[in-house]
């Protein structure tokens, strides 16, 4: 399968990758997929007082557009309030990386991860 | 290791380069100066010389696998060969039955035919492996019915290399009168064939895999005791009516050639494959949770398929861009299923997501081999840092224990 350029750029320089104390009170994580389907993605934020993500951290097993939108997804909500990462649709990642048919799953396993993780945080506060 | 040539070819089952010797006979049978005649045409020297070309080529097919040269039927390829013998078989025998049994990890060419016959009112047995890829003999033997008209089980797995027990499996068979076919695709020029001893009613064989050109293969049918199929390509009446259509001279040329080489190399050349897989395999053996698929021993000397537990198959290949394996991970394919070669032998998903397979042949190197090892350890380690997975192993957690998600 021949991958876009931002998808091998992301795969060989991954963004934002590592962890953040997930009992911390200002982390959400957010932990989707599962092993047997292939890929797992785990995504946190650490939210600022204002409100706004001030970072972000993945880890990802799974293939390189999986690692490609968890990537890309890091570096998209840092510096953004949960309202305005609500919004952010797994096809606006898609069509980023250039994801074939076949890969759209990741996307939306991106998606599904950052609903995740801001879950977590909110159910903290 | 700057003598290292890349890309480096690791894929040998998949297909093998035409052998130059191989090549460069084929040349002889396309052009107007060479003996481009139909094999066929009986009336002029143009036919006659073509025709002495096949059925030298037809000896020396028949020469690797120890059969007469009346037994070889040319088919397009292995698959071609495979429907052939298990539809032919079949379809000849519906009077005794309609039962066919074969195993859960042949390849597609056999379970596929089988899906076709299903839908046509056969019924087939999918024999579970032991979980190192062999069948359990006894598994098999309770299969068998009155109604068995034929058994289908592969010489050697595509994926894992396993060599199955082909002279048991043919004493059986051959004991309660059921048609044994054997799909050899993976294992001519690799293991011994003396189809004189083995009870093998068809034998189902390819040119690429062993050195010659894709496109050509061919069936085995017995004389002795005869085998009747019933033929599925109709026409001019080849090969016996067995399988009608022009005969592709330069291809037979050439499948005869590389399994003449196959039988004066091969025994060197196993030699020479299994040092070089052994020391592939010792290039991986003291890093953590690495899992060979498949038996060990009862393996053809060029495979190692392998599992980097908690790493994905097909990341791991992107990591490996100068190296040509594959993965029996579900993302190297439309379909989002794992290897069902390994599922079969009872590997959990995650194991079957996580493997390779390396084939070494004629032309891999030790500097090669050396290069491997060096490109896969740094990426399955860089690929374990990024793993979550990763990571709750090394916390102690049993991911068994841990409710996924499954999408």
């Amino acid at each position: 399968m021949a991958y876009s350029e931002k998808v091998i750029d992301h795969y060989e320089n991954p963004r934002n990758v590592g962890a953040m104390d997930k009992d911390a009170q200002e982390v959400g994580t957010g932990m989707v997929g599962a092993p047997a389907c292939g890929d797992v993605m785990k995504l946190q934020i650490k939210v600022g007082d204002d409100g706004i993500i001030e970072d972000a951290k993945f880890k990802t097993y799974g293939c390189g557009s999986a690692i490609a939108s968890s990537s890309l997804l890091t570096e998209w909500v840092k510096g953004k309030s949960l309202d305005e990462v609500q919004e952010i649709k797994n096809t606006d990642i898609a069509e980023e990386l250039e994801l074939p048919p076949v890969k759209v799953h990741c996307s939306v396993l991106a998606e599904d991860a950052i609903k995740a993780a801001i879950a977590d945080y909110q159910s903290k506060q | 290791m700057s003598n290292v040539k890349t890309p480096i070819y690791m894929d040998y089952s998949s297909t093998t380069p035409t052998d130059q010797r191989v090549a460069d006979k084929m040349a002889e049978f396309l052009t107007v100066d060479t003996a481009f005649g139909n094999p066929a045409s009986s009336s002029h020297v143009f036919g006659w010389n073509a025709d002495v070309a096949v059925k030298n080529a037809r000896q020396q097919v028949a020469d690797l696998i120890n059969a007469d040269p009346r037994e070889i039927v040319w088919t397009s390829g292995a698959t071609e060969a495979n429907n052939l013998a298990i539809k032919g078989a079949a379809h000849f025998n519906t009077r005794k039955g309609k039962h066919i049994v074969t195993s859960k990890t042949e390849h597609k060419a056999v379970l596929d035919t089988c899906r076709q016959l299903e839908r046509e009112g056969f019924e087939v047995t999918y024999l579970d492996p032991m979980d190192n890829g062999l069948i359990d003999l006894e598994v098999l033997k309770a299969a068998l019915r009155d109604d068995t008209t034929v058994v289908s089980i592969m010489h050697v797995n595509n994926e894992i290399g396993v060599i199955q027990d082909i002279a048991a499996i043919g004493e059986i068979c051959r004991e309660r009168k059921i048609v044994f076919h054997v799909d050899a695709a993976q294992s001519t020029g690799k293991c011994p064939i003396d189809l004189e001893e083995l009870k093998v009613d068809l034998m189902s064989m390819c040119a690429h895999k062993t050195y010659g050109p894709k496109g050509i293969g061919a069936l085995f049918v017995r004389r002795k005791p005869r085998v009747r199929i019933e033929a599925q390509i109709h026409g001019g009446g080849h090969e016996r009516g067995m399988r009608s259509g022009t005969l592709a001279t330069h291809q037979i040329v050439g499948m005869g050639e590389c399994f003449r080489i196959a039988k004066e190399e091969m025994a060197t050349e196993n030699d020479r494959l299994l040092m070089l897989r052994n020391r592939l395999y010792d290039g991986f053996k003291d890093m953590e949770e690495v899992y060979v698929n498949g038996d060990l021993e009862q393996r053809v000397a060029g495979n190692l398929n392998i599992s980097f537990n908690f790493v994905e198959g097909e990341s791991l290949m992107m990591s490996l861009k100068d190296i040509a394996v594959s993965s029996g991970s579900a993302c190297t394919s439309a379909s989002l299923e794992p290897s069902y070669v390994l599922r079969a032998l009872g590997r959990n998903d995650e194991l079957a997501h996580s493997s390779l397979r390396f084939t070494l042949g004629r032309f891999t190197t030790v500097e090669d081999v050396d290069y491997a090892i060096k490109q896969t350890r740094a990426a399955v380690e860089k690929l374990r840092d990024l793993s979550p997975l990763w990571d709750m192993y090394n916390d102690g957690i049993d991911l068994d224990t841990v409710e996924w998600t499954a999408h």
